[in-house]
């Protein structure tokens, strides 16, 4: 099957304890809510290919948890868990987020991060922004090495794209 | 949330829009800071602060040219950041990817069930 693909993911700093992740897709808001919200098609997409998702469970009220564990294609199982706080169907998600491999002397609440998913549709096409607030210094750094260790790391590549500046 | 200011990483350094502007005037070359501030539309003194902020991880050099002080980009003590934002968003872009596949054959199955109804 052929799909049509929307355009890879934009992610910016718009303070030092926010990152926005910017994505749209070609499917209805109601769809993109869906497949981000069940876990069986969370499953399906979530471990980015870089793994198995051995973990998806969604227990989607306010005050209810979620929690995702995937094992990479090289053995590490990565775990994340977190709490729903705000749940408007279709259109937001705000919940928690905890990364399981904290360093040691970070507590769950300063490593917590409050995420905010939004969805907005225009001519049948869903814009998703996830507006990753940190809480700490602490929940930050620990998000940046969460990305380094699941081995996503294409050097020569970046370090082309690097050289210079940040441009 | 207050941010001590005396926290100085290169993230907290590019997180300030005024200094990622700064950083921008500078990918295009070496300025003084006369050009700054005729760019940025701030006072000298704020100007003067952002770069204290940036010198202090290293994201810009200054040197003396006669009476002037000129700055300019340092790509090096950036790449950390470029690193891990291209890393991060490499790996939402894969996920996302997938995400596309699941929402195809959702809009299959949509139609599907519209075409039997």
């Amino acid at each position: 099957m052929t799909v049509t693909r929307s355009g890879s993911a934009t992610v910016t700093l718009p303070t030092d304890e926010q990152i926005l992740i910017t994505r749209e897709f070609d499917a209805p808001r109601e769809l993109v809510y869906e497949a981000f919200t069940t876990p069986d098609l969370v499953k399906r997409w979530w471990h980015a290919n870089r793994g198995e998702m051995t973990i998806a469970e969604i227990d989607l009220r306010v005050g209810g948890k979620w929690r995702y564990v995937m094992v990479t294609d090289d053995g590490f199982e990565v775990g994340f868990h977190g709490e729903y706080r705000e749940i408007v169907p279709n259109e937001r998600i705000v919940s928690t987020e905890v990364y399981e491999g904290l360093p040691e002397g970070v507590s769950q609440e300063d490593g917590a991060t409050v995420n905010t998913a939004t969805f907005t549709e225009a001519d049948g096409r869903t814009t998703l922004t996830i507006l990753v607030q940190t809480t700490s210094k602490a929940s930050r750094d620990a998000i940046i090495d969460s990305g380094m260790e699941t081995g996503l790391q294409d050097a020569l590549d970046l370090l082309e794209q690097a050289a210079l500046s940040l441009r | 949330m207050a941010r001590a200011a005396t926290t100085a990483d290169a993230f907290n350094a590019v997180a300030e829009p005024r200094r990622r502007q700064i950083l921008d005037v500078l990918a295009g070359g070496e300025r003084p800071v006369n050009d700054l501030v005729r760019v940025l539309g701030l006072a000298q003194p704020q100007v003067s602060k952002h770069l204290r902020v940036l010198r202090e991880v290293g994201a810009v050099d200054v040197r003396g040219d006669g009476r002037q002080r000129l700055y300019r980009l340092n790509g090096h003590a950036l790449k950390p950041i470029h690193d891990w934002v291209k890393n991060y968003e490499r790996s939402w872009s894969d996920r996302f990817d997938q995400l596309d596949v699941v929402l195809e054959e959702l809009k299959q199955k949509e139609e599907g069930d519209d075409s039997d109804a």
